[in-house]
C-alpha cells in the first residue's frame, strides 16, 4: 500500500474515531489473544473460514483475532439493566476471498451491550449512518428487521427447516426461485405475494413503510412493525431519507442476530463497506441475558476510492546530486514545502513510482524538470 | 449521464442475451458491427455493453466492473457470487446432470470418482445424498473421463444430450435445470436501483408475453 492510501485511511480512522468519542463511546483495545476455541463455537458468526492458530506458552491453542466482537462480548460483563458502550480500532486476520490467503484486515467497529432498548437502536444506526458520511457525501444504508422476516415465516407457516432456503433467496432477490419455492411448499398466494413483496422492496423509508403498513396489516405484525417503523422514522428525520433504504435483502445469520440488521454502501466500492446489527441471539448462546447491537467499518476496502483520488505516487520531487550541498538541498526543500503539503527529496526517482511536479537542485537555485 | 454497464456472456448464449435486451428497449446498434472492439454504448438508451467469458461474467458483476450481467445459473451455483440474481431469462436452458457408461451401476462398496468441471456443484449434490466422492476436476472433454476409466461417473451440463449418446454414455440422474439469470452488483443496485429495477421489470414484462 503506498503512502497516500496510508494517509487516507489514517484520516479516516481518526474522524471515525472523534465521532465515536464524540458520542461517548470508549476504546476497547484487544490486548491479548482468545483461545481458539472461542472461535470454533461460534464460527459461523465469523466473516471467513480460516483461522490461524498458534500454542501460547501453556499449551493452550489460541487463535490471531479473527474477530474483535466475540472478544468484546466474552470479555464485558452481563449489563441487564444498563449498556457499555464501547469501539475497536484493530487489525483482524481472514482468508481473502480472491487469493483464499490470509490476510490483515484494518477494521474499526462499535458496540452497545446491555439493555439495548429503542434509542440504542436508533443511535448505532445513526453513528452508522454519520460513519459512511465521514466516507462519501452520498452513502447509502440499507436497513432490514430480521424479527419482521422472522414473523412473516411463522406468518406463512414455514418449516424450520426450508427457512435457510427461503432466506437465502431473499438475500439474493432471487424473485423467480422464491415464488416457485413457495409454491412447492404450498404456501397460500396471499402468504406468498408478502414474502416476495418482502424479497422485491428496496425504497427510501417513507414509501417503504407505507407499503409495509399495508402489506402486513395483519395483528401478528403490529410489535414489531411499529418498532422498526418507530426506528426508521426518527432516523430519517436525523440523518436525511435519501441516504437510507429498506431492504430486506440485508440479512445475517439469524442465529446469531435479531431485529434490525443493516449494510453501508458508498458509491465505487462493489461491496458493502459497513456491516451490523442486533445480535442479541449471540448473547443467549453465550448465557447472556442482555443484548447488544453493533457495527464494523472494513476500512480495507477504502483503497478502492483512494486509486481514484490521487494519479500520483509522490506529487512533488525534489532531485539532487552529490555535488548540492547539504544546506542548499534543505533551502529548496523548505521553499517548496511552503506551498505544497508534501515534498519528496530523492536523488533519483524509482522507476516503480510516479511523481506528479519534478524540481532540481542547481547551482543553489531550483528549477522545475519539465 | 449514469450508464449502466452490462456484461454479456460471448457466444450464441450472448447472441440471445442482447436480442432480448434489445426487444426490451435497451438496443446498441455498434455491437452489430464486425471488428475488434470490447466496448459498447448507446447513450440515448443508457446502457453500456461489454462481452466477456460466460464464466467470467459474475466476477466482473461482484467485482463492480460490471452493473449487471447475464451468467448462467451453473456457475452462480458454482462460484457463489455475492450478487443479487433478479430475473430467470429462460434462455440457455439445459440440465446439470450425471451420467455414466450405460453398463455402470453404483454398488456403494468404493468412493465414487467422480469427474467434473463443477466440483462445489458434484460436491453438494452427493453430500445429499450421503455418498463418499472422489472428485477428478477436469477443465474439458469432461465425457472422455468415464470411456478411458479415469471416473465412474461424470457431472456436466446436458443440452441435447447428443455427445453423450455418441459416446455411449447415458443420464443417470438430473441435478437441477439450468437456465441464464440476469445478475446485478449489491453496491450497483444502490446506487442505479431505477435503472436496473427498470430494465429488470421490462425484461420481466417481454419474458411474460413471450410465454
Amino acid at each position: 500500500m503506498q503512502n497516500s492510501s496510508f494517509d487516507y485511511l489514517e484520516k479516516i480512522l481518526y474522524s471515525l474515531r472523534g465521532l465515536y468519542d464524540t458520542y461517548g463511546y470508549t476504546r476497547y483495545r484487544m490486548s491479548k489473544f482468545e483461545e481458539y476455541d472461542l472461535y470454533a463455537r461460534n464460527k459461523d458468526f465469523l466473516i471467513s473460514d480460516g483461522v490461524i492458530t498458534f500454542t501460547d506458552t501453556n499449551g493452550k491453542l489460541m487463535a490471531l483475532k479473527p474477530d474483535v466482537t466475540l472478544s468484546i462480548v466474552k470479555n464485558s460483563p452481563d449489563l441487564p439493566d444498563t449498556q457499555q458502550k464501547l469501539y475497536y480500532n484493530e487489525n483482524v486476520y481472514r482468508v481473502s476471498k480472491g487469493t483464499r490467503a490470509f490476510k490483515e484486515i484494518m477494521q474499526v467497529g462499535l458496540e452497545c451491550l446491555g439493555s439495548i432498548d429503542t434509542y440504542c437502536v436508533f443511535e448505532v444506526l445513526m453513528l452508522a449512518a454519520k460513519s459512511l458520511l465521514l466516507i462519501s457525501e452520498t452513502p447509502v444504508l440499507e436497513i432490514s428487521d430480521l424479527s419482521i422476516l422472522s414473523d412473516t415465516l411463522d406468518f406463512a407457516a414455514i418449516a424450520p427447516a426450508d427457512r435457510p432456503m427461503i432466506l437465502r433467496l431473499i438475500g439474493e432477490k432471487n424473485l423467480h426461485e422464491l415464488s416457485e419455492m413457495l409454491l412447492s411448499l404450498g404456501v397460500p398466494a396471499e402468504k406468498s405475494a408478502i414474502l416476495i413483496s418482502l424479497a422485491e422492496l428496496h425504497d427510501a423509508p417513507q414509501k417503504a413503510l407505507s407499503m409495509l403498513r399495508k402489506t402486513l396489516s395483519a395483528s401478528v405484525f403490529e410489535e414489531n412493525l411499529t418498532s422498526f417503523a418507530k426506528t426508521v422514522t426518527a432516523l430519517s428525520d436525523a440523518i436525511g431519507e435519501e441516504f437510507l433504504r429498506v431492504d430486506f435483502s440485508a440479512l445475517d445469520d439469524p442465529h446469531y442476530y435479531n431485529g434490525i440488521v443493516f449494510k453501508g454502501y458508498v458509491p465505487g466500492i462493489p461491496q458493502s463497506v459497513l456491516s451490523g446489527g442486533r445480535y442479541d441471539a449471540l448473547l443467549r448462546s453465550m448465557n447472556r441475558s442482555s443484548g447488544a447491537i453493533g457495527f464494523a467499518v472494513y476500512l480495507d476496502l477504502l483503497e478502492l476510492l483512494e486509486a481514484e483520488n490521487s494519479p500520483y505516487d509522490l506529487p512533488v520531487v525534489l532531485l539532487y546530486s552529490e555535488e548540492d550541498s547539504i544546506e542548499a538541498i534543505e533551502t529548496a526543500a523548505v521553499q517548496l514545502r511552503r506551498g505544497n503539503e508534501k515534498i519528496c527529496v530523492l536523488k533519483s526517482i524509482p522507476d516503480s513510482l510516479q511523481a506528479g511536479k519534478i524540481y532540481r537542485v542547481q547551482n543553489g537555485k531550483t528549477e522545475e524538470v519539465q | 449521464m449514469n450508464m449502466l454497464n452490462v456484461a454479456l456472456p460471448k457466444g450464441r448464449l450472448g447472441d440471445k442475451v442482447y436480442e432480448l435486451f434489445s426487444k426490451a428497449g435497451y438496443d446498441c446498434p455498434s455491437i452489430l458491427d464486425p471488428g475488434r472492439k470490447l466496448i459498447f454504448e448507446n447513450e440515448e438508451t443508457g446502457v453500456r455493453y461489454f462481452w466477456v467469458k460466460p464464466s467470467d461474467v459474475a466476477i466482473y458483476v461482484e467485482r463492480g466492473a460490471a452493473d449487471i450481467g447475464v451468467a448462467g445459473k451453473d456457475i452462480l451455483l458454482e462460484y457463489e457470487p455475492d450478487v443479487f440474481e433478479l430475473l430467470d431469462l429462460k434462455l440457455g436452458k439445459c440440465r446439470m446432470a450425471v451420467a455414466a457408461k450405460k453398463d455402470f451401476h453404483d454398488r456403494h462398496l468404493k468412493t465414487l470418482r467422480v469427474a467434473t468441471k463443477f466440483s462445489k456443484i458434484a460436491a453438494d449434490y452427493y453430500l445429499s445424498k450421503g455418498r463418499d466422492i472422489d472428485i477428478i476436476h477436469l477443465n474439458g472433454s469432461i465425457e472422455l473421463a468415464p470411456i478411458l476409466g479415469l471416473s465412474d461417473v461424470i457431472v456436466d451440463i446436458v443440452e441435447t444430450g447428443t455427445t453423450l449418446k455418441e459416446n455411449n454414455l447415458i443420464v443417470y440422474d438430473t441435478i437441477l435445470p439450468i437456465s441464464a439469470r440476469l445478475v446485478a452488483n449489491k453496491s450497483s443496485y444502490q446506487f442505479k436501483s431505477e435503472a436496473i429495477k427498470n430494465l429488470r421489470q421490462k425484461l420481466a414484462s417481454l419474458l411474460e408475453e413471450t410465454v
